[in-house]
């Protein structure tokens, strides 16, 4: 199989107008007889499905959330970036393309991230016509701030809620057009397999979480954005029910997956404090704009932080990358933290945490001004830790938070699979090895507002032509019987072990050996942990009740099923690639200094991985990187 | 520390329900409650019994999934928190705890403290947007919105969907829930033009859902977690009655 990205020709800044242009068209009467079915709620999937019933095609929206508006885009804190240049400080779309390629550690498309900043432009407009209440100024003017891996200030914000109020108005936009008789919702309602007809996806096969009913769905084209996996990870900064399901059933259907190991460990979240922990929650990187990250000079310190002096605090960001100091990208950020902590300077009663010190910022800007920028994020931290984060250092530590990885998708943010199409989160496009701050809301809401509609016309065009599909269709039948077999599997084991408690124990073991860093003795032995967990699964699984019935223990079996399957992929993914770039960081590949060791010769490309069948080794299949406009360099942030 | 646990138990809409005593006596303090029920889940499900559904998911106090009434109080007894953030700090060994569903008619029970808030959704969609079709909108600094106009609309649109307010209310009202979309979208020049119509179908759709009438008893703000104000319910009764004199 040979990848073809499908990237226009001509000069980059025309790549994407070129294809507007020329792109198929779907006459808005036929519009009407076309079905959508788009898996998803969040900032990718619902304005997508707004944006395309607004078109005119009938849409099918699905949610395994009880309303649309509880996705996890909700949570996203600090701000959405896009190249408006309003601070006059040197910004423009090229830079920002630049910004994100250099931060991706130059393992992405150039075409796909050009577009990404090109696209930024038109967001901000559209968010705000909704009622987004972004941050002004005083005389009304959009407001900016800084995040990490730039020198400019770029990211639109509201508060610290920016991701809750991008989705209301996308949510806003869906509800729209439910009223309208344009979109379906389904509500509580979870894909549990992609049916595929002739080589083309034609529908899915889900759950009612309510009632337990499996339910057919057929339609043209299936969208898949259902967001990251990173809750793979059991401790991780995503919600309960963040999965990775959609996206590997897919892929068991003919989908590949690319880059699954590239997962972002966010540096400011707050450490783990017991066995019972269910999540690791997020401090935005927003705070890194005023507050100081240290640990003490020295090992084993026992004074409360305040009391520390000065020049006994060592500022290790500040200290080895004066350039960017605290705003240093968050690859570097979390494995700095990682290397203080593991040389025993951590602080707190774990010792799995370091300072993050507002001190400076409110003594120089006042206490009103950082209670304006950060109020809320101070509030939640003392709602959580019952500690007063104004008087002394919040105590923050890395957590599992964005896969940069997922379904290998084209230009046209299309798979492997003719007719689907992943965006947002779910796919692996724009963020190459690592992702910068404020880039993924930009991601989830351009891929649903401004690429989809272009390209699932192109594709749609040319879908007219062939028979529509009933759900009475064989392959329909088949996908649905084996989704009811596979729960019957799990509700019938009564063995003696829950769900979760196979799911710590994997988010353990890749945490240990295919996290922060990974190496190939270490990620040999997690593929044969892994086979082994999963063996245990199958036989000690324990689900009570049926699977007719709300049953959330059975939701969480499959989604542990698939991680389990999942987490093999990652390991083999990461030590397929012998160098470290990005997120990925591989032990035996790194200088002197302990900074990434990339190797553009060998590994300049993405790997996009084939499943081969049930305990088979899954195929490689890379896609060579092309860098036509940019020379690539080594990612220096000192 | 030790905690004795009474939870509403019912396994339909149809079926009664009854509140169940467990005993629990390996609480942490440092929990969230949420993470005690998942405690009390595992060891139910270790004995093969049904453990007991709660709607949550993100576990940060923002997606508005979780809620339920602790000791009679919609998020429990701290102001300000969602039940996700309510930690067991805030008990003592040997408390007694009452656990039981949101109730209100226009939120039917799914099963124990799962409950079905879709009339929400369906109030926003009677009108809680801005008609602004993608690829529509022109450059964004063209509007012009003051600091504390955009301030007072993000204070409005803070709201998280949770129910706690409905739960709260003596009357099952979703005056608070409804006002601060009615206002978020009205203090913004955006959503000036379509703001009569808006106000007269939310409102018409909050009775038609079966919420009762807000009599201004203000219970709840004390109970939001996002600490929505009243005023937003005094706004949208002006705005309300300026669109009925005008229509």
């Amino acid at each position: 199989m040979i990848l073809d990205a499908k990237i226009p020709a001509g000069p980059l800044e025309h790549k994407w107008s070129h294809y507007k242009e020329h792109a198929k068209l779907v006459n808005p009467a036929n519009r009407k007889k076309l079905t959508v079915i788009v898996v998803g709620t969040g900032l990718a999937g619902a304005s997508a499905a707004a944006s395309l019933a607004e078109l005119g095609y009938q849409v099918h929206s699905f949610c395994f959330q009880d309303s649309a508006r509880r996705a996890h885009s909700v949570a996203a804190q600090g701000g959405v970036n896009a190249a408006k240049n309003y601070q006059n400080d040197g910004d423009s779309v090229y830079r920002m393309f630049y910004d994100t390629l250099k931060g991706g550690d130059f393992r992405s498309r150039e075409a796909n991230v050009y577009r990404l900043a090109e696209c930024s432009l038109s967001l901000i407009d559209q968010a705000v016509a909704q009622g987004v209440p972004f941050a002004r100024e005083y005389g009304g003017y959009l407001s900016n701030r800084s995040f990490g891996g730039v020198q400019v200030s770029r990211t639109f914000y509201a508060r610290g809620q920016t991701g809750q109020q991008l989705l209301l108005g996308a949510y806003q936009a869906l509800m729209r057009q439910a009223a309208l008789g344009k979109v379906t919702l389904h509500t509580r309602h979870e894909m549990l397999d992609l049916v595929v007809v002739d080589g083309k996806a034609k529908g899915i096969i889900a759950r009612n979480l309510d009632t337990g009913v499996i339910e057919r769905f057929a339609a043209a084209s299936v969208v898949i954005a259902t967001g990251g996996f990173g809750k793979i990870y059991y401790l991780s900064t995503l919600a309960m029910g963040c999965n990775g399901s959609a996206i590997w059933r897919a892929h068991k259907r003919g989908a590949l997956m690319a880059c699954p190991s590239w997962t972002q460990v966010h540096p400011t979240c707050l450490p783990q404090s017991g066995d019972y922990q269910s999540k690791l929650t997020l401090m935005s990187e927003s705070l890194r704009n005023d507050g100081r990250i240290w640990v003490p000079k020295l090992e084993n310190e026992t004074r409360v932080p305040n009391d520390i002096p000065e020049e006994e605090r060592d500022y290790y960001l500040e200290r080895r990358y004066p350039s960017f100091g605290n705003l240093a990208p968050r690859d570097i950020s979390s494995r700095a933290a990682k290397e203080r902590i593991d040389a025993g300077f951590g602080v707190g009663t774990q010792k799995n945490a370091v300072y993050l010190d507002f001190s400076k910022a409110i003594k120089e800007q006042g206490m009103d001004k950082i209670k304006e920028k950060y109020g809320n994020l101070f509030s939640m931290y003392k709602k959580i830790t019952a500690d007063d984060a104004y008087q002394s250092p919040m105590k923050i530590s890395p957590a599992a938070h964005f896969s940069m990885g997922g379904l290998w998708v084209d230009y046209e943010l299309m798979t492997t699979i003719p007719g689907l199409f992943a965006i947002g989160e779910a796919n692996f496009a724009d963020h190459g090895a690592n992702r910068l701050g404020a880039n993924s809301l930009l991601q989830a809401c351009v891929d649903g507002y401004f690429i989809l509609p272009y390209t699932l016309a192109n594709y749609l065009a040319e879908e007219l032509k062939t028979e529509k599909i009933n759900t009475d269709h064989p392959e329909f039948v088949k996908a649905e019987g084996a989704v009811i077999s596979q729960l019957n599997q799990f509700v019938q084991i009564k063995g003696s072990r829950t769900a979760d408690s196979f799911h710590k124990e994997l988010g353990k073991l890749l945490y240990d050996k295919c996290g922060l860093s990974r190496s190939a003795a270490g990620l040999e032995e997690a593929i044969t942990e892994i086979k082994a967990l999963r063996e245990a699964f199958y036989r000690d699984l324990m689900i009570p009740g049926n699977a007719a019935e709300i049953n959330s223990e059975l939701e969480k079996a499959g989604r542990v099923a698939d991680y389990l399957e999942i987490a093999e992929l990652m390991c083999h993914d990461a030590l397929s690639r012998e160098e470290s770039c990005g997120a990925h960081f591989r032990e035996e590949y790194q200088t002197a200094d302990g900074e990434a060791l990339r190797n553009d010769e060998d590994y300049c490309y993405v790997s996009a991985w084939e499943w081969a069948g049930k305990d088979m080794a899954p195929v490689l299949h890379p896609e060579q990187l092309v860098f036509e406009f940019i020379k690539l360099s080594v990612r220096s942030y000192s | 520390m030790k905690v004795h646990l009474k939870v509403w138990r019912q396994k339909d809409a149809k079926s009664k329900g009854s509140m169940v005593n467990y005993d629990l006596d390996n609480v942490d303090q440092h929990m969230s409650f949420l993470e005690m029920m998942d405690t009390l889940n595992e060891q139910l499900t270790l004995k093969g019994e049904m453990p007991v559904e709660f709607d949550h998911d993100c576990r940060e106090g923002i997606c508005g999934t979780c809620g339920m009434m602790i000791n009679g109080q919609a998020h429990g007894p701290v102001p300000g928190l969602t039940v996700c953030q309510l930690h067991m700090r805030e008990f003592k060994e040997g408390d007694t705890i009452y656990v039981e569903p949101f109730r209100a008619m226009a939120f039917p029970l799914k099963r124990d403290l799962k409950i079905d808030r879709s009339a929400f959704d369906r109030i926003i969609q009677s009108g809680g947007f801005i008609t602004a079709n993608t690829g529509m909108p022109a450059e964004a600094n063209n509007l012009l919105i003051v600091h504390e106009t955009a301030e007072s609309a993000f204070d409005s649109a803070a709201c998280i969907g949770c129910g706690a307010c409905v739960a709260t209310c003596k009357n099952s009202s979703a005056a608070l829930f409804t006002s601060a979309k009615i206002s978020h979208l009205a203090k913004l020049p955006q959503g000036e033009q379509e703001a009569a119509k808006r106000v007269l179908k939310m409102v018409s759709k909050m009775d038609e859902e079966g919420f009762g009438h807000c009599s201004n008893t203000e219970a709840c703000e004390v109970k939001c977690p996002q600490g929505i104000s009243v005023l937003n319910i005094a706004r949208m009764n002006w705005e309300f009655n300026k669109a009925s004199l005008l229509h």
